[in-house]
Formats: C-alpha cells, sequence, structure tokens
C-alpha cells in the first residue's frame, strides 16, 4: 500500500492539523510515514503545502516525486490547482469550493472551479457550508478531510481515533463536533 | 525502543538531549528554529536542567556555547545559513582554539530560498574552517549523528558542523530513540592556554589544526555515514550528498539503481573512497543540496579526462534545491510530467496579518515621508520586510541584519535626508545597537524607527530581547532623550504618529521612535493561555 497526499491551502487554514490527523491514523495501522511541512515566510497568509507519504514500506523520499501524488486534499480551491504538477493521471483531487480571497488579483470562483472540473478525479465539496451546518463553523478542515477518507487506504475509524487522540486535549465538545465535521464530510459524494 | 515522529529539527534535538547535552544555544531562524524550542519545552531537559535560552545573536550564541565547552560540558548552537556569517569569526577561531566539551554547530540551509536571502552552502564554512561537518539524509540519521558528532568533536578536539537543509529540518518520520549518556563533568581545559590565540599560540595550534584535517579525511574513509554502493553497470557512477542520496533512491524503488552509488554524509571528503568511484566508471553525476562543492573539486582547474555532471554542465540546475524528478532527469530517467497549472493561478505572497502594528506604523511613515518628497525607507528583515510589497512599496532595502540602520548612516553621508531606517525589535537588539552607536558618535542625521512587537515575530513568536528595554538602550547608547519618541500605532493615533514622525525626520542629527504594539499573533496566544489558567484555577 502507499498514499502520496499533496495538502494545500493559505497560511493559518490548518493544513497541517489534517497532516498531523492522517499521520496518527496511519501510526495506529503500523505504516512508515514522512510528511514535509512549511514553516516560516509564507506561514503569514502565503500559498503552503505539505506532502505526506504513507507506505507500508519504508519511506525514501520527503518529497512527491511530479505526477506521483495519489491525492491532493485542498482547503482552497485556487490552490488545489498550484499542486497539479504533482497529481498521476489516476489521482483523485478534493477540494472546499469557497475561496480565501486576500490578494487583488483572485481569479473568478467559476473559472477556478472550471479548471477543476476538467481533472478527471475531483471532488468538490463546499466545507465552510457543511462545517457550519453541523454547527462547527471552524472545522472546515475536518470536513475536507472527511470528503478525501475515501481515497486514503486507512480504515474510517483509524481517522475517527486520530481525531480524537488530537482534539482530547481541547474537551470532549470540541472532539464531538470535529468527529461530526469529519463524518459530515465522509457522507459527501463525488 | 521508544519510537517517534519527529521533525529533523527535533530528531537533532532529542538526539542532543539523549547525549548528554548540558547547553544549548541560538537564534531563530527559518529552518532551525524548532531545534532550541524542541529543547526548550521537553520536560526531560528541564529535569536535567539543561541551559537553553536564546540568545542575543548568532554570534554570542556560538560563543556562550564555546565558554560551554570550555568547562568539559557538551554544548550545541543551532543558526540558519546566513547566522553563521554574523558568527563566522568565533566558528573559524574556535577551529583554532580547539574545544574541550563537545561543541555541535547546526548549521541550516535553504536552498530555494523559501525563507531566506540567499541560499548559500554551509559546507563551504567546513571546508573553510577545516571542521568535520556532518551531513544526514533522513531523520534517523540526524539523530544518530548527534551522539557521534559529539565523540569525534571530542576525538578530534575540534567543534564539529551539522548541516542540513529545509526539507530535513521540516519534514517529520519516526525515529528510534537510544541509550540515553549522563552529561559530562565540570572539567577545566588541561593547558590553561588553549583559548589564547596570541600569534605564537595561534600558529602552533593553527598547524595542529592542518594535521587533524589530514586525519578526518581518513576516518571519514570508514565513516558509516560515507556508503559505498556497487553496481554491475559501469557507465555511470553517482555521488550523492546527504538528502540527495534519498532523491536518488526514490527513482528506483525495487532494489535500487545498478550503477555503482557513493553517499556522502560526513566531511572532509575521503578521497579514496571517491577514487574507489571514479575510477570504475566512465562518467560521474554528482548530486549536491546547495552549491557544487564536490564537483567544483573534482572538475579541478585543468581538463581531467573523466567525463563529470552536475550542476555546472546543466545535467541539474545551476541553483535552488533538488527533488526526485529533478535527479531523475539528472540518471537519464524521464520523470513523470504531471498536469500544467492552469494560467488562472495567481501568486499569493505572504501579508501583514490584520490589525498588524506594522502595517499602522508603515502608514504613518509613507504619510510622514510625503512633504520631503522622500523616496522610500531602509528597512531589514521580519515581518516588518512585507512593507516593500503593495499596497506600501515603502522599502528600498532588505539586505542582512540590523543593515538598515548602517546603510541609513552611509547614506546621509551621501547626501541623503530624511534617511530612515525601519527595523524590528529583534533585529535592533540582534545587531542595530551597534550601528546606532556608529550613528551617535558623528551625530549622523538619521531617524531609526523600531517597529517593536515585543515578539520575533517572522520565525513563530520567540521572547525578543529589546521587550521593555529600547528607550534605555537608545538613552544608554547616547541618543538624546528628547530625540527619543514613543508612539503606538493605531489607526486613531494616526494623525499625531504622522507630526512626531515629521518632527523628527526634519531633526537634524540622531532620533529614534519606538512605535510600539503587541504582535496580534503573540496578543491572542497570551489571551488564550490566560483564559485557560483562569479557567482551571
Ligand atoms: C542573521 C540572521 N539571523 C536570523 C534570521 C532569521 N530572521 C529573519 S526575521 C527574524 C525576526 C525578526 O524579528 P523582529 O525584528 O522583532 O521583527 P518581527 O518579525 O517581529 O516583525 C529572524 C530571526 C536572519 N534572516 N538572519
Amino acid at each position: 500500500m502507499k498514499s502520496d497526499i499533496v495538502l494545500s491551502g493559505v497560511g493559518g487554514q490548518g493544513i497541517l492539523s489534517i497532516a498531523s490527523i492522517i499521520g496518527l491514523a496511519a501510526i495506529e495501522n503500523g505504516l512508515y510515514l514522512k510528511q514535509s511541512e512549511v514553516h516560516g515566510m509564507s506561514q503569514r497568509g502565503g500559498d503552503v503545502q505539505s506532502h505526506l507519504r504513507l507506505s507500508d514500506k519504508p519511506v525514501i523520499s520527503d518529497l512527491i516525486p511530479h505526477g506521483k501524488a495519489d491525492l491532493i486534499i485542498s482547503v482552497e480551491p485556487m490552490e488545489s490547482l498550484r499542486y497539479l504538477p504533482w497529481l498521476a493521471s489516476d489521482g483523485w483531487l478534493v477540494t472546499n469550493s469557497t475561496p480565501y480571497i486576500n490578494i487583488p488579483d483572485y481569479p473568478p470562483v467559476e473559472e477556478i472551479l472550471d479548471q477543476i472540473r476538467k481533472i478527471r478525479n475531483h471532488k468538490i465539496i463546499d466545507a465552510d457550508l457543511i462545517a457550519k451546518n453541523v454547527g462547527s463553523a471552524r472545522s472546515g478542515n475536518m470536513v475536507i478531510l472527511g470528503a478525501a477518507s475515501p481515497f486514503i487506504e486507512i480504515p474510517f475509524s483509524s481517522l475517527e481515533n486520530a481525531v480524537k487522540s488530537f482534539f482530547g486535549r481541547k474537551g470532549q465538545e470540541i472532539v464531538n463536533l470535529n468527529i461530526k465535521a469529519l463524518q459530515a464530510g465522509r457522507d459527501q459524494k463525488a | 525502543m521508544q519510537k517517534l515522529l519527529l521533525l529533523g529539527d527535533e530528531a537533532i534535538a532529542l538526539g542532543a538531549i539523549d547525549a548528554g547535552l548540558s547547553g544549548m544555544y541560538g537564534y531563530p531562524g527559518t529552518p532551525s528554529t524548532e531545534i532550541m524550542e524542541y529543547i526548550q519545552s521537553s520536560e526531560e531537559a528541564e529535569s536535567l536542567s539543561i541551559h537553553r535560552e536564546w540568545s542575543a545573536n548568532e554570534k554570542t550564541a556560538l560563543e556562550a556555547a564555546l565558554g560551554m565547552s570550555y568547562t568539559g560540558k557538551r554544548a550545541m548552537v543551532a543558526m540558519k545559513h546566513v547566522g553563521l556569517n554574523v558568527a563566522a569569526d568565533p566558528f573559524i577561531n574556535s577551529a583554532v582554539t580547539g574545544i574541550n566539551g563537545g561543541l555541535i554547530v547546526v548549521s541550516a540551509d535553504d536552498p530555494s530560498m523559501h525563507s531566506s536571502q540567499n541560499e548559500q552552502d554551509s559546507r563551504f564554512y567546513g571546508k573553510f574552517a577545516y571542521v568535520p561537518v556532518f551531513e544526514p539524509a533522513d531523520q534517523q540519521e540526524a539523530y544518530n549523528m548527534v551522539s557521534d558528532a559529539f565523540e569525534l568533536s571530542e576525538k578530534y578536539r575540534l567543534p564539529v558542523m551539522m548541516r542540513i537543509t529545509t526539507r530535513l529540518a521540516h519534514s517529520r518520520a519516526a525515529v528510534v530513540r537510544k541509550q540515553k549518556e549522563p552529561q559530562k563533568p565540570f572539567r577545566l581545559p588541561s593547558d590553561p592556554r588553549q583559548f589564547v590565540l596570541l600569534p605564537a599560540i595561534a600558529r602552533r595550534k593553527y598547524s595542529a589544526l592542518l594535521t587533524a584535517y589530514e586525519s578526518l579525511k581518513f576516518e571519514n574513509r570508514l565513516s558509516r555515514y560515507n556508503i559505498f554502493r556497487d553496481g554491475r553497470n559501469r557507465k555511470l557512477g553517482v555521488i550523492a550528498c546527504g538528502i540527495a542520496y534519498n532523491y536518488l533512491m526514490e527513482n528506483f524503488p525495487d532494489g535500487g539503481p545498478d550503477f555503482p552509488v557513493l553517499k556522502i554524509s560526513a566531511y572532509p571528503f575521503p578521497n579514496d573512497l571517491i577514487s574507489d568511484l571514479t575510477g570504475r566508471c566512465e562518467e560521474v553525476l554528482i548530486l549536491e543540496e546547495g552549491y557544487p562543492l564536490l564537483e567544483e573539486l573534482i572538475r579541478g582547474i585543468l581538463d581531467c579526462h573523466l567525463k563529470v555532471s552536475g550542476r555546472m554542465d546543466g545535467a541539474i540546475p545551476r541553483a535552488g534545491e533538488l527533488d526526485p524528478s529533478v535527479v531523475a532527469k539528472g540518471v537519464g530517467l524521464t520523470p513523470e510530467a504531471g498536469l500544467k497549472v492552469p494560467d488562472i493561478v495567481k501568486s499569493r505572497p505572504p501579508s501583514f496579518c490584520k490589525g498588524c502594528g506594522h502595517a499602522d506604523t508603515f502608514n504613518a511613515v509613507i504619510e510622514a515621508l510625503k512633504p520631503f518628497n522622500g523616496t522610500g525607507v531602509f528597512s531589514d528583515i521580519g515581518c516588518y520586510t512585507l512593507g516593500a510589497l503593495p499596497p506600501y512599496n515603502i522599502i528600498n532595502s532588505c539586505v542582512d541584519m540590523g543593515a538598515s540602520v548602517t546603510m541609513a548612516v552611509g547614506a546621509a553621508d551621501g547626501g541623503l535626508h530624511p534617511s530612515v531606517a525601519v527595523i524590528g525589535d529583534s533585529t535592533f537588539t540582534h545587531s542595530g545597537m551597534t550601528g546606532l552607536l556608529d550613528a551617535v558618535l558623528k551625530n549622523s542625521p538619521v531617524t531609526v524607527i523600531i517597529s517593536d512587537n515585543s515578539t520575533t515575530g517572522m520565525t513563530g513568536g520567540q521572547k525578543s530581547h529589546a521587550t521593555g528595554r529600547l528607550a534605555s538602550i537608545c538613552e544608554g547608547l547616547g541618543v538624546e532623550p528628547e530625540h527619543i519618541r514613543q508612539i503606538e500605532p493605531l489607526r486613531k493615533n494616526h494623525e499625531e504618529n504622522v507630526r512626531i514622525l515629521i518632527e523628527e525626520f526634519g531633526y537634524r542629527g540622531v532620533s529614534v521612535v519606538i512605535s510600539a504594539r503587541e504582535c496580534i499573533q503573540t496578543a491572542t496566544r497570551r489571551k488564550k493561555a490566560e483564559a485557560s489558567e483562569n479557567n482551571s484555577k
């Protein structure tokens, strides 16, 4: 088994939480992993990405080669397109549809979504809205993770366990909200 | 044994704790910051009473580490690559004095300049100082190397450099912990003259250093970090340094390549191992993260009969970091291309956080410069460098820590008025204070604006040495008290702040304007922490 995942978004949107949760779930399943993160300059509202590599054999490179990612998980639609050179021809792109507009020349959202729809395997969801509907407006990243979960070869229950241990320190209420968000994302059809 | 998921930086930090570290020193800088941060938040380090405070800059940090080594204990100092420029003087001289307790200097390079002004290669400093260098390929190796580096340091009585790059520093993988070593006892140098570099002593010590460096080449022939992997196909041989080895092997998932490969992770280069490889191949490709250090050596000045390729002939791009795809092309494979990024994707540079005090400071500066037809300000390195981007476009320089003050002094000498510097609080105590003393001593007509957010913001909000001390530092350096002005960068104070700035821009002597408001990131974190403390009461 191998799962090479590019996570993308804008600094401050919480892609590293997604990475940590998948990482915890991978460890529960005895998988090897490497996860490269972004620290520093671009965390201030710039574009951020993380490469997450899971495998049942030792992972060698910290970076995913071009054209080899099985999955792009993006919390922002324009950012999902920035990493297309890494996506494998049969890979999946799962993205939030709500834009994060902090630049003056942000393109029209419809044009971005049109580009995403050209990708063979794509799943576009309004994570912000879904999160709000389950009463946890700040859990959009867990909704996205849930939506991407069918394409990660890890049992869903392991992801749930990882969410529990990741948010455990913050109390049962926060854990429940995030589990609900994860499940709501999981229920979205492509 | 315990298995932990650690960043490369954290693996080095834990390796040091487990190797009996007594003192950790450094100044923040991406991608090195998390080494100190890990040790600062470690309960084990706390119970072992390991010293672990940030220093004012990299030079003071390295000197303090050398002082810890003087007492016979193990010390480590970490910095980003450009920090080693600041610490170059003690680094190079510590090779001549030698050490007492083991000393490791970690220098974290940033090829492709993700968060840096340049992509200089610290291995050159190792060679320049005649200091052994370890360059780990992965997190486990980084962990293991720390205790070996301390041992090598104590065996040769030299500092050892650990050179890492961004990808290893900021990538997580499982690391298995080894046995823990106790800290070294207090034991002063047996030769009281060891650290006295008077010429007569220095000459003797330098000649010993040169001898040691030759022995190190032999030592590294047997190093377990330099690995020769033979292959049947002798057309090509590859030398891969540090993390480049992983990018190479990634391309051969089924049992590795059929050509010979030499992995180098311990320097100085073991000549014999290299000629073993070059002797059996028609052509050699050199993969180095950073500058073509080894490639230049092998090519030499005169043409050699061996065909050498790498960064200098375009087999690998001359600049920028390596990755598996770049390396695939270099060894003659055709990497997958992936899809193209559509043209509508726009670049998204970093920007000021909403409500950042630096932004209000720049708004006031922009307006205050208008009556002077000013074309901008000298500035420095930190979050406030974002004042170079639209809509501000107000910064004309960002060179090295502290340069805003001294460039303003020089430009005032050259006739610029008003000559204005904008510098952050942590940058000011790192390297701005000495320049301000220059300005005071020649009564230079400059205005230094210290944009004080009470933290080292750019690198994640570490404590700033300047907090609460700026006015008294400036006064102590001799700035006239009536020209040390304090403003609070808030929109409601805009008119008042502009007025004060105009007054000081007009003054033909040294003035300092301290524009102080807490960083909104650290303020938010502080309030959260206080709230949770109140809740638990
Ligand atoms: C010699 C050197 N050391 C460290 C750095 C990394 N660095 C860049 S900005 C910065 C923080 C500056 O803090 P401050 O001046 O307070 O400004 P802020 O980011 O808080 O606005 C650091 C540590 C560097 N670029 N050069």
